[in-house]
């Protein structure tokens, strides 16, 4: 039996859901399906979530859709959500797409914390 | 130190995304012989992979009949890079805005506006299926 890669890591914390993203690299489609279908069913309620990045080294702008796509859940379910530890790189594409204006990002996953108290 | 001086290159490959990443993996290698920065890598891969899933989803309509040509040259100064998939083309100038309040929640339309901000320069054919891109190396500036 083909062996199944995680996506994600999760661990639940204080009053938040925190999911690591495993892969450096975030492109293709059935990654990204991959990642919708591991995070999803996570934020059926009023969840919040931190995502962290602190693996990713690179990621495409279909990953960006991914992350609207969660953004909505959570603000239709009532939760809260928070991006952290992102490097420079890919920190640039947050600001060139002006998504980090409506994305809250923090620099680690223990300031993201902080701010769900 | 390498002894090379520039690299010319032309691929007529299928419309298959995993082959056309193969193609993208091999430019990056290949450009990493010049020594350009980690940052100019790291532009060249994302407005390569752009335009290569550009060609494929919305060019080719993912039919894997037809192909996409990508050629490259690559020097110590620029990488010069054109992707030209099947497709009817589109109108770069048309495309809105993924910034604006409007469109900020849509979850895509973001890749030509990363491919313009990455590269130094981009170009589409009159046709619209076809972009060419360059990027010049910040160490040679």
């Amino acid at each position: 039996m083909e062996e199944v890669k995680p996506r994600i890591s999760v661990y639940c914390a204080q009053n938040a859901t925190v999911v690591t993203l495993v892969d450096e690299k975030i492109l293709d489609e059935e990654t990204i399906s991959a990642l919708e279908e591991s995070i999803m069913p996570l934020i059926d309620g009023p969840v919040n979530l931190v995502i962290d990045f602190s693996n990713v080294r690179f990621l495409s702008s279909a990953v960006l859709g991914l992350l609207i796509r969660v953004s909505k859940r959570i603000n239709e379910n009532k939760g809260r959500l928070k991006l952290c530890s992102i490097e420079p790189q890919i920190l640039d594409i947050f600001k060139i797409t002006r998504l980090d204006e409506i994305f809250e990002i923090y620099p680690d996953v223990k300031k993201a914390m902080l701010t769900l108290k | 130190m390498t002894s090379k001086t520039s690299t010319h290159e032309k691929i007529v490959s299928s419309g298959i995304i995993s082959e056309l990443r193969r193609i993208c993996a091999k430019i990056l290698c290949d450009t990493r012989q010049f020594e350009y920065s980690e940052d100019d890598l790291f532009a060249i891969h994302l407005a390569v992979e752009e335009a290569v899933v550009n060609a494929f989803k919305h060019g080719n309509k993912r039919d894997p009949a037809k192909n996409v040509v990508i050629e490259y040259d690559l020097s110590p100064q620029k990488v010069d890079i054109c992707v030209t998939d099947q497709g009817k083309g589109f109108d770069p100038e048309g495309l809105a805005d993924p910034r604006v309040d409007e469109n900020i929640y849509k979850t895509d339309g973001r890749g030509v506006l990363l491919i313009r901000s990455y590269m130094d320069k981009v170009e589409y054919n009159n046709a619209g299926n076809s972009v060419r891109m360059t990027k010049f190396n910040s160490k040679s500036a």
